[in-house]
């Protein structure tokens, strides 16, 4: 006699992806076969991009703290996985931001002054004071807008690297989303659209484990966020985001396959967000410090550290070389940003069509000849 | 010159643009090989093959935010969404991304696009096949937004707005698709967006309507002008922004005025409009401004002639604003 199983062969999904997460660095600095080779300047490059953002990150929390800057969002512990995919993405190609990678944008080549312009909302901030600190835009540098709600990126990423591909480019676009976005409309429309229009687009999931105050076992009952590549045929990967060598490694194979035509795929990088969700955010309310100190240990600044030390590569004295420089350097910016006047009163109402139509220019009118009008320039 | 209705006109607008520039692209549910359920992209996929005439999987947010992403790389996306009723899993796409991208970015990335939609009652469609959402898009800073009444508009607003640099929502009247032919011209037409139009003139009280609406608003003004009332009929065909002149001046000239359309009252575009013509007008106002719209109800399948503004609800507006005296 047949069970029931078997005449209705209802499955448990079994995860493909549980124990398969890419690594390269060792805990005693040495590579294993994954190792991308890269020549050592280009490795001390990441290392010291890293160690910029990190101490960018740090300030700029303190200049919250001070009242000086109204918010910031930060990447703390997730240097490496950011940095090593922004790094595998070659000159042409394209990064959709989620709102936690402003040391990708600032390594694609953005002005430190530029971005923190931006923090301020000054005169000189590209997008004339009009979003909140940390929602930058940088087309020059290939890198698109920052939106808060969540999600919302990976669809237009689609449709963008769509149609780089149908002008005849070989640009890839690459999207950047944390664990807790696998959960929106969007993740899941934007798997579906790339699969099925075999789109050259690389979905970058930095798995950092608390989305805000919830947690990634309650995201989703799947073993892991690769395993939901195999439900839109989106191949997908896992690997150690932590380890910046071993993410360039495997972005960067996945964004040549992307250019070569062979579709769209997910990356779960695996990090962690030693920091809060924000400067609005405190963690202590809802996990506990044993956690936070145990990925501390696996700091990807420290691993780099130790493998480029391995090499002969770096010491204490270039070190202090790189944070004091950058520290003094960042300095230098807020004074010039704190200086700078706010944007002109007019340009609330440019840009929200090519042309300002009447009811705007109507209540422009209103604003320039207004009891504050006075009070700016 | 041919005759065209409003299916055929909107076809024919989006053939010549696909024909004049490659960026245009048109996709959608069931938009290729069938040409949408309504027929109005019949042919398109056969003339332009399946990269610019998509079908895509069926997910109206995802019909939108990859039309986003490809206006942003710089194509003209001109995305259908199936019915107007289906629009609102795409609402956040269209509200905080395409309506916000230029100004978020500081003007570094722009979203010119068009999304078509089919609107409005009295098809016996029911609540999720008769909407008209039309407000909800006005409200939103970033969006312009349009609705013809007939086909030679239809084609020469739709030719506009696949030209215009920002995101435009497009409402095509159902109930008007093929119940109205005329003569349209071949080959370009183009008709400037923000201008209304005086379809009808007269002296004792405007009516303001648009899409199916106007053809109501139209027969109400013949069935009165037996009584000797004289008047003028406004067609917005631009919602937003909104050809203010032309409704002041013609509120100015008759002293009174009767706004119909087919959504809801409360907050509907008609509330705006009464507001306008109040700020603007309110000195050469002889009697208060009348709304004969939807009723604050969901839109309803057996009940939709009684719910929709019609004729017979427009007519006695029109003689109690006329005869108002205060």
């Amino acid at each position: 006699m047949q069970t029931q199983e078997q005449v209705v062969p209802i499955r448990t999904p079994e995860s493909s992806f549980d124990d398969e997460v890419v690594t390269v660095i060792a805990k005693d600095g040495s590579t294993g076969p994954a190792d991308p080779k890269l020549p050592v300047e280009q490795v001390v490059d990441f290392y010291e991009a890293m160690v910029r953002t990190r101490t960018i990150d740090v300030q700029l929390e303190r200049l919250q703290r001070q009242g000086r800057i109204g918010f910031h969002i930060g990447s703390l512990g997730e240097e490496a996985c950011i940095l090593g995919s922004a790094a595998a993405m070659r000159p042409q190609d394209w990064i959709f931001p989620c709102y936690r990678e402003f040391g990708a944008l600032l390594y694609r080549g953005m002005p430190l002054q530029t971005y923190v312009d931006n923090m301020y909302g000054n005169a000189d901030d590209p997008v004339k004071g009009r979003q909140m600190p940390d929602h930058y835009t940088g087309r020059a540098f290939r890198f698109g807008s920052v939106s808060s709600p969540i999600g919302t990126q990976m669809t237009q990423a689609v449709g963008f690297a769509w149609a780089a591909q149908k002008k005849g480019t070989d640009e890839v676009t690459s999207v950047y989303f944390g664990e807790g976005a696998t959960s929106s409309a969007e993740f899941h429309t934007g798997m579906n659209f790339a699969g099925v229009m075999k789109a050259p687009v690389v979905f970058l999931c930095r798995n950092n484990r608390w989305a805000i105050s919830v947690p990634s076992e309650k995201q989703t009952a799947s073993k892991t966020f690769a395993d939901k590549g195999v439900a839109y045929g989106v191949p997908a990967v896992r690997v150690d985001g932590n380890d910046v060598l071993a993410t360039y490694k495997v972005v960067r194979e996945c964004v040549e396959r992307a250019a070569r035509g062979e579709g769209p795929a997910l990356v779960e990088m695996l990090t962690y967000r030693v920091g809060g969700h924000s400067t609005s955010d405190d963690p202590r309310a809802y996990r506990v410090q044993d956690e936070v100190e145990q990925w501390r240990r696996t700091d990807p600044v420290v691993r780099l550290r130790r493998h480029l030390e391995t090499l002969g590569a770096w010491d204490d004295a270039r070190e202090e070389e790189l944070t004091k420089g950058t520290e003094a350097e960042l300095k230098a910016c807020i004074a010039a940003a704190e200086a700078k006047p706010k944007p002109a009163l007019g340009t609330i109402f440019d840009g929200v069509f090519a042309e300002r139509p009447w009811h705007l220019e109507e209540q422009a009118a209103e604003l320039l000849n207004g009891p504050r009008a006075k009070d700016h320039h | 010159m041919p005759e065209m209705n409003l299916v055929q006109a909107v076809n024919d607008a989006l053939r010549i643009a696909m024909r004049e520039d490659d960026d245009v692209v048109v996709l959608g549910e069931d938009v290729g090989k069938v040409g949408g359920v309504f027929r109005v992209t019949q042919g398109l996929f056969d003339e332009f093959g399946e990269d610019r005439v998509i079908d895509t999987p069926l997910s109206e947010g995802g019909i939108i935010g990859t039309a986003i992403g490809m206006a942003l790389y710089g194509m003209k996306p001109v995305p259908e969404i199936q019915f107007a009723d289906f629009i609102f899993p795409a609402f956040d796409q269209i509200v905080s991304e395409a309506a916000k991208y230029r100004y978020r970015s500081g003007g570094e990335y722009t979203c010119p696009m068009v999304i078509r939609t089919p609107v409005g009652g009295g098809i016996r469609g029911g609540h999720y096949h008769s909407q008209s959402p039309e407000s909800l898009f006005i409200h939103t800073a970033g969006l312009k937004v349009v609705c013809p009444s007939n086909p030679y508009d239809a084609k020469g607003l739709l030719t506009a707005a696949i030209k215009d640099p920002d995101p435009v929502l497009f409402f095509e009247p159902k109930r008007v698709y093929r119940a109205v032919k005329m003569d349209v011209p071949e080959g370009d037409l183009e008709l400037p967006l923000g201008k209304a139009k005086v379809v009808r003139e007269g002296e004792d009280v405007t009516v303001i309507a648009w899409g199916a609406m106007l053809f109501e608003a139209l027969a109400s003004a013949e069935e009165v002008e037996a009584d000797g009332l004289s008047c003028e009929v406004l067609d917005l065909r631009t919602l937003w922004p909104v050809d203010i002149d032309t409704i002041a001046s013609s509120v100015k000239k008759t002293g009174r005025v009767v706004i119909v359309h087919e959504a809801p009252k409360a907050c509907g575009f008609g509330a705006e409009l009464l507001s306008m013509v109040t700020e603007k007008c309110f000195v050469h106002l002889e009697a208060p401004p009348v709304r004969v719209t939807g009723f604050d109800t969901p839109f309803p399948y057996t009940l939709e002639m009684e719910y929709l503004p019609l004729q017979h609800r427009i007519t006695p507006a029109l003689r109690e604003t006329v005869a108002y005296e205060p």
